[in-house]
């Protein structure tokens, strides 16, 4: 993304524009502050810190699940799949939980991570192994896990009633002064900022995503890292998964069905770029704090729910213009 | 100039050497086509054998009705997919059409005007993802990612928690009529007579061959002349006009119309294409691989029904088939070729995942059964 300096020609208004855009979450903070304050304006209600707490509340699992989509997209893949292994390992931890009350809060997130991780490494094999294009494979492993969900439980659910206390006050309880949720999606994040950063491997995702030959050329195993990024991606889902099950005390047939597709979102509207090799943590956390955002003031505003589905896929489309224009403006404005 | 062409004869021939090895497997079972006209048979032979309620003339014209409504949707998305394109739209753009059909029509609309505005409708929302594609230049992905939340939002905003009903005979006939004097759904004989028009469009005209160079090389078609934008355009209109045709004829068959109508169905058209033969990276497939995928998905489904498995359980089917269409061949691929060494290392590793597997397997069994026995 860098480039040589500009000319010094280039009008003040231009320079900043330019250097502005070189972030492309620049533009993403600047639609969301517009927003914020459009909304306050009608609802000053709406800039509160409960109600932010309640946004952070809302968005935490789909940044965990965002994160993992993103690792994906920049290696050129999708992982369509997500929402089928959350719904699955939410489902199986549920009825683990509910035998066995008395197991310990950490042993049920450390099965929801190994869960998670197998079907991720199904996927990864399929990929890798297989070599069948990753939306196809991913496509295939959405309706088998959703499949296996049914079948697993018998269409039968996981009421509140049937899960312990601890488990349930796993994704709710603040002994930090913030949500554990928040927290652990936050931790996610920086883990996720500094792998993708300052690893080794973290470099070679994005190196893999750019340019596929040339990675190989310079020695990256492609495949491995493939198949890592599928398997992170099942860790997470597994992760969030646990969180799932917890926050709505429950585990149903139908859990995250459609999730997999606001985790595309949230990632594409951070910038990440569908063709691979670009994206950033916190622009996928921007991403992510945007789509909640709009779910949250479209509420507040009290549009009528029926059309709020609309409002949002409308202000995604939008997001995702606006930026293309810009990247188009600042690009042309460069070429001069 | 001429680095440009260079870099474009280096892609041309990493397209030829990608793409020759699975021509030659292919090559030796024939066609795909002939694959999946095998595994027809094939599934048609164990369902007979495993229910005397399959080879039934009335039960197989009513569940043949079921298939119709991704049959339609199917068409163009074969186009859109060949030139390397996807439209995840096509359901919520359906659920869209057939609301403000419901719409009109509850608010005492003759039932034909609201179903030609429907129609406009859903070929206006085309019309955006192909502007939007093509214009804008964004990925076709994103873009229908975006008008997959907002038709659907768009529907649920038109009917809100309403139904529309009582549509009048006239029109129900799209969806559960028969021709006169047969077993035949009405809407077979809409979907075969389409399938025949888009076919003949795909593989005899020169728009059919440009949608194939389109999904072979973009660039190369733009330099060919190729009106690559205004291609585009014309496939993803065509595709929200066939949406909103299959959303009236599923709104006909169910004889009401709901938001949520036809919700997730769009994964099952993309399967049907794919499982066709069509890649999706684009440039092959054919119209007739993917009426035949179409034919097998939708026997696999009623078998399985017949079986009492649930829709969601059959999905399992669907899916191992979808991923095995595409693996086995190259598998074997591999082998016959016998070109690359095999590895002892991927040999373990293989091993080694094929064991965590069974032993997620066994977990999923232990831990399910108390829960199960207690219900």
């Amino acid at each position: 993304m860098t480039v040589a300096n500009p000319p010094a020609t280039r009008s003040a208004f231009k320079s900043l524009l330019w250097s502005l855009a070189r972030f492309r979450e620049a533009g993403l903070i600047v639609f969301i502050l517009i927003l914020v304050a459009l909304v306050t304006l009608r609802n000053p209600a709406f800039l509160t810190a409960d109600n932010f707490q309640d946004i952070l509340l809302n968005i935490s699992i789909l940044v965990i699940a965002a994160l993992a989509q993103t690792m994906v997209i920049i290696t050129h893949g999708i992982d369509l799949s997500i929402s089928s292994m959350i719904g699955l390992v939410a489902m199986m931890v549920a009825f683990v939980v509910k035998q066995n009350p008395e197991m310990s809060v950490v042993l049920a997130v450390l099965l929801g991570l190994a869960l998670g991780a197998v079907l991720g490494s199904f996927n990864a094999m399929i990929i890798t192994f297989g070599r069948v294009p990753p939306i196809i494979a991913t496509l295939g492993t959405l309706s088998i896990y959703r499949g296996l969900v049914f079948y697993y439980s018998q269409g039968t659910w996981i009421n509140s009633f049937e899960l312990p206390e601890a488990f349930k006050s796993l994704s709710k309880g603040t002994p930090l002064g913030l949500p554990n949720m928040v927290i652990v999606a936050i931790v996610v994040a920086i883990i996720v900022h500094y792998f993708l950063n300052y690893t080794r491997t973290g470099r070679e995702i994005y190196a893999v995503g750019s340019n596929p030959d040339a990675a190989q050329f310079v020695g990256i195993r492609k495949d491995r890292i493939i198949f890592l990024v599928y398997v992170l991606s099942g860790v997470l889902a597994g992760l969030a998964a646990v969180l799932w099950a917890s926050r709505f005390e429950s585990a149903q047939t139908n859990t995250a069905i459609g999730f997999e597709l606001q985790t595309v979102a949230a990632s594409v509207v951070g910038g990440v770029s569908i063709s691979g090799g670009v994206g950033t943590v916190p622009g996928v956390l921007l991403g992510a704090l945007l789509l909640g955002i709009i779910q949250n003031a479209l509420t507040i505003v009290r549009i009528s729910p029926f059309w709020q589905l609309a409002a949002q896929g409308l202000l995604i489309l939008i997001a995702v213009v606006t930026d293309r224009w810009i990247l188009n403006r600042t690009e042309r404005a460069r070429n001069r | 100039m001429t680095t440009s062409t260079s870099t474009m004869e280096v892609k041309a021939q990493n397209l030829i050497s990608d793409k020759a090895p699975r021509r030659t497997f292919l090559g030796r079972f024939q066609r795909w086509e002939w694959i999946l006209v095998g595994l027809i048979l094939a599934v048609i032979l164990l369902n007979s054998q495993l229910s005397s309620h399959f080879l039934n003339a009335r039960n197989l014209s009513r569940t043949s009705s079921d298939f119709m409504e991704i049959g339609l949707m199917m068409l163009p998305m074969v186009f859109i997919i060949i030139t390397g394109n996807i439209d995840l739209s096509v359901a919520s753009n359906m659920g869209m059409s057939a609301s403000f059909m419901g719409l009109l029509h509850n608010m005492g609309v003759n039932i034909w005007l609201a179903a030609l505005a429907g129609l406009t409708l859903g070929t206006l929302g085309g019309a955006l993802n192909g502007y939007l594609v093509s214009r804008v230049r964004l990925p076709a992905l994103v873009v229908t990612l975006g008008t997959f939340a907002f038709f659907r939002g768009i529907a649920y905003g038109f009917l809100g928690d309403q139904a529309a009903r009582g549509y009048p005979a006239a029109f129900t006939y799209l969806g559960q009529g028969r021709v006169a004097g047969t077993l035949i759904p009405f809407s077979v004989v809409l979907f075969l007579v389409m399938a025949l028009i888009f076919g003949l469009v795909l593989h005899r005209t020169t728009f059919g061959r440009q949608l194939f160079s389109i999904g072979n090389n973009e660039n190369a078609s733009v330099f060919s002349g190729v009106p690559v934008a205004r291609i585009k355009m014309i496939i993803f209109t065509l595709s929200g006009f066939m949406a909103a045709l299959a959303g009236l004829v599923l709104a006909a068959r169910f004889g009401s119309t709901r938001p949520d109508i036809g919700t997730g169905l769009e994964l099952a058209v993309i399967t049907a294409v794919v499982l066709g033969g069509v890649s999706i990276n684009g440039g092959t497939g054919t119209m007739a691989g993917a009426v035949l995928s179409l034919l097998l998905i939708g026997l696999m489904r009623f078998g399985m029904g017949l079986l009492n498995l649930q829709g969601q359980v059959q999905g399992v089917a669907i899916g191992l088939l979808l991923i095995l269409s595409i693996l086995l061949p190259n598998i074997a691929g591999n082998l016959s070729r016998g070109g690359r060494k095999i590895r002892w290392r991927s040999v373990v590793a293989v091993v080694f995942f094929l064991a965590i597997f069974a032993l997620f397997f066994a977990f999923f069994f232990w831990s399910r059964a108390p829960v199960i026995a207690s219900v």
